[in-house]
């Protein structure tokens, strides 16, 4: 349904390719581009999934031997959950929405052609795509992947004699970590062009949908940080291989004295946190833009404080590099810095918690269609309720001396931004599937794959709130050694049932995604009659995503159940009835 | 769908909020003298995040089947939102998030800022791949030196930390697996790590503290029930990280200070 006024014809930076390598492997098409960047996550994430499946049977079952791994030993359970949470991190939970939905949609969404540099873009898929290669090539070298989790605090994760893994395997997540790096840098140097030069004729910048927001300031908080990380990974690998002695100060490992004298442990810590707050923020904003879209569509009703929710992302952009501290309070920082963290770090709750209120405001009133992206956005928002919550607890360093380091945490940041910003990640798939692929999923297993995830998700992390006030440490490869956490183990075992249970939720999906390629019923240009650019173009959209038209914008992203308009939806394109705000 | 919703929604708030009030699994019991403020503070925060916990819950189950599409005419409402409300409740967050870590500074300040007070007990805790090593400075009040180069931890005690004989003051330190303080004394630990990082965690005592290779950080807390408290090691410090754990016994000063001598008589 092209409906609305184009501005006419541009021609697009480059024409449509015609070999296979062109289109679909060295392709310029942000739209593929997106796509490669997704399949690459959603291989990821079931790689790490499957991780933390073999870390929970171990946790629980210690002796048993587990495929494909045989014998877990200690060091083997740690290089486990390095790479479950590396892998995650970077290549799910940064990878997917941004990369992903953000590559495909962001252009389309703001009505240009193409990112602003294609080239880059192209080249910011490859160096992810060899960063993972590097990061999966850690398990299957000498010494295997490193122990040193995937906040790889040194000295352990500067010095070769620290542990098993901390050899090859250790540089290789350095470097993987590194071109990570410089794949997001590259990346988000994009995104900032093409939503600040790129916007079609109309779409000023507070007409933006919110998930171009999102993304806008994802890309920000990505151009900050990553450069950080980069620096800090460079130094780590001069600590480990050249002689430095950034990080590492003398040390005596096992009686052995390391030949380093001088650095600062803690330095790396800051550096990485640094990096690493904002990068919670990078996990989750795209999911927060994506659900207040999908709330506002789904309600059929504006979205309930578009400015608000505009200035409490940018103030989540800004004060999240203020708050890094928070992950240091028991480091040996100084404690007046850490109340002023802390403080920072309590601010930072605010602009969270009135995107929350403007959720609910949003659903107040509405008409609530429950399409599976709603399911999703819905699950969406319990989540981030129930992850948020706990950070004021983890946020005062006087709570955090029983609860730091305890699976507290690990259910803290889990829910909110773990599985919320995978539910984001589901959310949009069920939602932009019909654009990218011409076909709706199938809606009876998107409602089972819905109900598994939900549910699943709380049974696994709502306990690890009670183990965690009782001081059951993260980290621990077996909980035998230590006499007080020996009355955890049913918890810890109920835990696991859960999780085998909701990991089998998960190939509902998966079929679901590559069944509905194929067999989906197929999906008009609008199936969820929303507003926004992208569902006034072909499905799926041509090369330059408008047909050589460009599209001119007369309403902002929200304008539905407007009163006197034909439909209970108005297009951002369309001129005919002026809405009323914005 | 909606109904559905609104029913696993309630009964996850209403179940896990349960499992909190009934303290089924709760903080471990605390010894310290600390630990009744910060279990206090950890209260008041857990009733007030529980409100808003539930609330926010509640309201989102109530919507989402309340406002559910139903075959009827009714419209949604068409509004972009509300000023009023959009300022009251980022001032109504701003200040239940501020004040309440507001009201937690003294406590900080007790645990932090203030050093500890003289006459406190003295411990040097040192962390090394995957033990701890308690050193109390004897009678003369004084750690002695220790080097480097003379650390071996397959030798245990005195060599374990890489105390130098030499130093005289060194000669009455004591070196040991378990460590043992008074009880109702207030206890000055010295943190210190040999390899990597380490971080010293007594759960009772509500005290937790990293030791940094290089940093010797200065804590202090208070014992103030007698008995065996387990040592835990909560910062990932290599393949033995579970089983770095140790033991604090905190006695009478009676048996505390008979407990020295006996260490100081064996030393001679």
């Amino acid at each position: 349904m092209a409906t609305g006024e184009f501005a006419g014809h541009i021609p697009h930076a480059h024409a449509a390719p015609q070999s296979f390598i062109r289109k679909w492997v060295f392709s310029l098409d942000h739209k593929v581009i997106g796509l490669q960047y997704y399949f690459l996550a959603l291989t990821a994430v079931f790689v790490g999934m499957f991780l933390s499946l073999l870390m929970r049977i171990h946790l629980v079952w210690p002796g048993v031997s587990l495929p494909l791994i045989g014998d877990i030993k200690p060091e083997t359970y740690l290089s486990l959950l390095t790479m479950h949470g590396t892998i995650m991190v970077f290549f799910v939970l940064t990878t997917a929405p941004q990369g992903g939905f953000g590559n495909y949609f962001l252009p389309i969404q703001i009505g240009a052609a193409d990112m602003a540099f294609p080239v880059l873009n192209m080249l910011s898929f490859w160096v992810t795509f060899v960063a993972f290669l590097v990061l999966i090539a850690a398990f299957f070298v000498a010494g295997g992947a490193p122990l040193h989790g995937w906040t790889g605090y040194p000295p352990l994760s500067a010095l070769q004699s620290a542990g098993p893994g901390e050899g090859l395997g250790a540089d290789l997540w350095v470097i993987s970590i590194a071109l990570f790096c410089i794949g997001a840098l590259m990346s988000a140097l994009n995104f900032i062009t093409t939503t600040l030069d790129m916007r079609a004729k109309g779409m000023s910048m507070m007409r933006m949908p919110l998930t171009c927001w999102a993304w806008f300031i994802t890309a920000i908080l990505g151009l900050l940080a990553f450069g950080v990380l980069f620096s800090a990974g460079i130094l780590l690998l001069l600590d480990r291989n050249a002689g430095t002695s950034f990080f590492v100060p003398l040390v005596t490992v096992n009686g052995t004295m390391a030949a380093h004298k001088g650095g600062s442990p803690l330095l790396w810590q800051h550096l990485f946190w640094f990096f690493g707050h904002p990068e919670v923020y990078i996990a989750i904003l795209p999911a927060m833009g994506l659900c207040s879209q999908l709330v506002s569509v789904f309600s059929r009703k504006p979205i309930f404080g578009y400015k608000a929710m505009v200035y409490a992302m940018l103030s989540i952009g800004i004060l999240g590099f203020m708050v890094w501290g928070h992950h240091m309070f028991m480091s040996g920082i100084s404690p007046y810095t850490a109340f002023g963290m802390s403080v920072m770090t309590m601010a930072i709750g605010v602009p969270s918690a009135i995107k929350t209120f403007n959720w609910i405001g949003t659903l107040w009133g509405g008409k609530i269609r429950f399409t599976p992206p709603m399911l999703f956005a819905i699950g969406f928002v319990s989540l981030f309720v129930t992850g948020g919550i706990s950070g004021p607890f983890l946020a005062q360093p006087v709570l955090d001396i029983p609860l730091h380091e305890t699976f507290f945490v690990i259910a803290h940041f889990h829910l909110i931004m773990g599985v919320a910003s995978i539910f984001g990640i589901f959310a949009a798939t069920y939602y932009w599937f019909p654009k990218m692929f011409g076909r709706m999923m199938n809606e009876r297993m998107a409602r089972l794959h819905f109900w598994f995830s939900f549910v699943g998700t709380y049974a696994i992390f709502m306990p690890m709130h009670y183990t965690g006030m009782a001081a059951l440490l993260r980290r621990y490869s077996q909980y035998t050694e230590l006499a007080y956490m020996h009355s955890l183990a049913p918890l810890n075992k109920f835990i696991t049932y859960a999780a085998f249970i909701t990991i089998a939720g998960q190939f509902i999906f998966l079929f679901n995604l590559f069944w509905s390629m194929k067999r989906g019923e197929k999906a008009n240009d609008n199936p969820w009659e929303a507003t926004t650019l992208e569902w006034t173009t072909a499905t799926p959209p041509p090369h330059d995503n408008f047909g050589g038209l460009t599209p001119v914008v007369y309403n902002g992203p929200y304008e539905y159940s407007v009163p006197g308009a034909p439909q209970d939806y108005l297009m951002q394109t369309d001129a005919a009835t002026k809405a009323v705000g914005h | 769908m909606g109904l559905a919703l609104l029913l696993v929604i309630w009964l996850i708030t209403f179940i896990s909020t349960f499992i909190f009030l009934a303290k089924i699994w709760w903080l471990p019991t605390g010894a310290s003298a600390a630990a009744a403020g910060i279990d206090h503070h950890f209260t008041i925060t857990f009733i007030l995040m529980g409100i808003v916990f539930v609330a926010a819950q509640v309201f989102l189950g109530l919507f989402v089947w309340k406002y559910r599409e139903q075959n009827s005419s009714r419209k949604a409402l068409y509004t972009h939102g509300n000023n009023t409300m959009e300022i009251a409740w980022t001032v109504l967050t701003a200040v239940l998030f501020i004040g309440l870590n507001w009201a937690s500074k003294p406590l900080w300040a007790s645990e932090r800022f203030d050093p500890a007070k003289s006459g406190a007990v003295q411990v040097e805790v040192t962390g090394m791949q995957f033990q701890w090593y308690f050193r109390y400075p004897g009678p003369d009040g004084k750690f002695g030196a220790t080097k480097p180069e003379l650390i071996d931890p397959s030798a245990g005690g005195e060599s374990a930390v890489g105390l130098d004989p030499a130093d005289p003051a060194s000669k009455d330190d004591v070196v040991t697996g378990t460590m043992y303080v008074p009880v109702n004394r207030e206890v000055e630990v010295i943190l210190r790590a040999h390899d990597v990082i380490h971080s010293f965690f007594i759960p009772s005592m509500r005290f937790k503290q990293d030791a940094v290779p290089g940093l010797a950080i200065h804590m202090h807390f208070t014992p103030i029930a007698t008995g065996d408290y387990e040592i835990a090691c909560a910062e990932l410090c290599g393949l033995g990280h579970y089983k770095m754990h140790g033991m604090l016994k905190v006695v009478s000063q009676k048996e505390y200070d008979k407990w020295l001598a006996a260490r100081e008589a064996e030393k001679q």
